[in-house]
C-alpha cells in the first residue's frame, strides 16, 4: 500500500531530517486491512533512526504528538484502529518543541 | 475547548454527520468539497469538545476565541504600540499571525512589532532568527533584535563555555527577561505580548507547586503581568491549547522553527511537560483545570512578598540591591560563575538574610530554554 508520511515539529530529526516519505507498507500477514497500529510499528522499525522514545510511548505515539490522517485528527477516526487506504496521507507533528 | 479535525466538505447536522462519519470521510477525502456550511459552532467552556470542525470553522473559532480573551481581559487599548515576543517557534509565530489578523479585522488600532532576543546560540538561535526575519516580511511587522552580546558582553555560547551545561538556563532565563524589557523600551512599546499557551501555564503552575514557590504560583497564571514594572506583558494564548496552535500553524502552513535549544538539559521541566501531556490524553480539560487551580491559590498572609525597588547598578527593577542579571554578570566577569546561583554569596547577601530569593536563580521558566519567557 502506497502511503505518504509527513513528519514535523522536530520529529523529522528522528528520521534523517527528511520530512516527507513516500512509502510502501505491506499489510500484516493474514490481515485484510492496514490500521494505524500496524503503521506505527512499521514507522518505528523502518523510518525512525534515533531516539524512538521521542516518537512512541508504549504501543502508541508519545503524548504531545499530533496525528492527522488525510488532514483529519486521528482522535476522530479511531486512533490506533483507524483503517488506512491506498494513497492516504499521514502526518505526525510534535507539539513539544520550542515556542 | 479542545477541538479535533474532520475533513472539509460535508453538510447536514452534527448528529447525522457523526453517524455517517466513516462513510463521509471516505467519500470526501478524495475530493475536498465546498467550505463548511456550519460556521457558528460554539462549545461550552466546560465540556470536552470533540466536535468535528472543518478547517475554515476551526480557523474562525480559534481566532475569535482569542479575540474574546483579548476583549474580555482588555489586553490592549486603541493606538497602543505592542511588541510580540518572537522566537521563531510555533507559539510566537501563530501569535504574530493571529494578532495582525485580528488587529485588521476588529480594528484594534495597534502598532505591532516583532521583538526577538539573540542569545548567541550557534545552530539554534541564529537559525530561528532567520525564521523571524522571514516572518517580518510575511506579516509586514517591523522587527527589532536585541542580543546578549550587545547588552551583556557575553553570548550564551561563551557563557556555556565558561560555566558548562549546569545552570546555563538560569543565565538564559534571567538575561532574556531583561533583554525583552530593554528591547521593548527601545521600541517604545506600551506592552509585550508573548506566546505562552495553556499547556505552558499549566506546566508552570505544577512546577511552582513542586518547588513551593508561592509568589510565582500566584503570578504565573495572570494574563497580564509586570504592570508595576517597566513594561507589562500579556498572554493572549492563556486559554489556548498547544495542540490547537500546532494544528493551526500546520494547516495555515505558517513558517516556524522547531528545533530544541541545544543547551536545554532541564529534565525536571521535561517531566512536568510529559505529565501534562499524559493527563491531556485522558482528559483534555485537565490543562485548564490546573490553570484554574493555580488561580484559586491565594497567598497566605504569612508569606512575605518581596518589595520592588531598582537595581543600584543598572536601574532595572529588583527586590534586591542588584538585579539578578547584574549579579550573574558580576560572576561571569570576575570568573566566579557560581555567583548568584542558588545560595552562593554575592553582593545581595549582606542584607535581607533569609528572605526568599524570588528574582531569578530559583525561577522556573516554562518551556525549553531558548524560547521567550516570563
Ligand atoms: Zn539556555
Ligand atoms: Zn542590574
Amino acid at each position: 500500500m502506497q502511503l505518504t508520511l509527513e513528519f514535523g515539529g522536530g520529529l523529522e530529526l528522528l528520521c534523517d531530517s527528511v520530512k516527507v516519505h513516500n512509502v510502501s507498507v505491506d499489510m500484516p500477514k493474514g490481515a485484510e486491512k492496514l490500521i494505524m497500529k500496524d503503521l506505527l510499528g512499521w514507522v518505528r522499525t523502518n523510518l525512525i533512526k534515533e531516539r524512538p522514545e521521542m516518537f512512541m510511548k508504549g504501543d502508541t505515539v508519545r503524548p504531545g504528538v499530533l496525528v492527522l490522517v488525510n488532514d483529519c485528527d486521528w482522535e476522530l477516526s479511531g486512533q490506533l484502529d483507524t483503517t488506512l487506504e491506498e494513497k492516504d496521507v499521514v502526518v505526525f507533528i510534535s507539539t513539544l518543541h520550542g515556542g | 475547548m479542545l477541538r479535533v479535525f474532520r475533513n472539509e466538505g460535508r453538510k447536514g447536522n452534527d448528529r447525522v454527520r457523526k453517524l455517517k462519519w466513516k462513510k463521509a470521510r471516505r467519500r470526501s477525502r478524495r475530493r475536498p468539497g465546498p467550505a463548511c456550511a456550519v460556521s457558528a459552532i460554539r462549545k461550552g467552556p466546560l465540556s470536552k469538545d470533540l466536535k468535528p470542525y472543518s478547517r475554515e470553522c476551526f480557523y474562525e473559532v480559534f481566532e475569535e476565541e482569542i479575540h474574546q480573551v483579548i476583549v474580555e481581559n482588555q489586553l490592549f487599548k486603541p493606538r497602543e504600540r505592542v511588541a510580540i515576543g518572537a522566537s521563531g517557534g510555533k507559539d510566537s509565530t501563530v501569535l504574530a499571525y493571529v494578532l495582525s489578523e485580528l488587529n485588521r479585522r476588529h480594528n484594534y488600532g495597534l502598532d505591532l512589532f516583532l521583538l526577538s532576543v539573540d542569545e548567541g546560540i550557534t545552530g539554534y538561535r541564529d537559525d530561528s532568527l532567520e525564521t523571524v526575519k522571514r516572518n517580518e516580511i510575511q506579516y509586514g511587522l517591523p522587527l527589532k533584535i536585541v542580543s546578549y552580546k550587545d547588552l551583556y558582553g557575553w553570548t550564551m555560547d561563551e557563557i556555556v563555555k565558561m560555566i558548562g551545561l549546569k545552570n546555563n538556563c538560569t543565565f538564559c532565563g534571567v538575561f532574556r527577561r531583561q533583554a525583552l524589557d530593554r528591547g521593548a523600551a527601545l521600541l517604545k512599546v506600551d506592552k509585550v505580548a508573548t506566546g505562552h499557551n495553556a499547556d505552558d501555564i499549566a506546566e508552570t503552575v505544577l512546577l511552582n507547586i513542586l518547588r513551593g514557590d508561592i509568589a510565582r504560583l500566584s503570578r504565573c497564571t495572570s494574563i497580564v503581568t509586570g504592570e508595576d514594572g517597566p513594561i507589562p506583558r500579556c498572554k493572549p494564548f492563556k486559554y489556548t491549547y498547544e495542540k490547537e496552535i500546532v494544528m493551526y500553524a500546520y494547516f495555515k502552513r505558517l513558517d516556524y522553527f522547531s528545533t530544541e535549544c541545544i543547551y536545554s538539559p532541564n529534565a525536571y521541566r521535561g517531566f512536568a511537560r510529559e505529565f501534562i501531556k499524559d493527563l491531556e490524553r485522558i482528559r483534555p480539560r485537565a490543562i485548564l483545570d490546573i490553570i484554574q487551580s493555580g488561580e484559586d491559590f491565594r497567598i497566605s498572609t504569612f508569606t512575605k512578598m518581596p518589595e520592588q525597588g531598582t537595581c543600584e547598578r543598572c536601574g532595572y527593577i529588583s527586590s534586591q540591591k542588584w538585579c539578578k542579571a547584574c549579579v550573574l554578570l558580576e560572576g561571569l566577569n570576575r570568573g566566579l560563575p557560581k555567583l548568584g546561583i542558588g545560595r552562593s554569596r554575592g553582593p545581595n547577601n549582606d542584607h535581607k538574610k533569609g528572605t526568599k530569593e524570588t528574582n531569578g536563580a530559583k525561577s522556573i521558566e516554562s518551556k525549553q530554554c531558548g524560547t521567550l519567557d516570563f
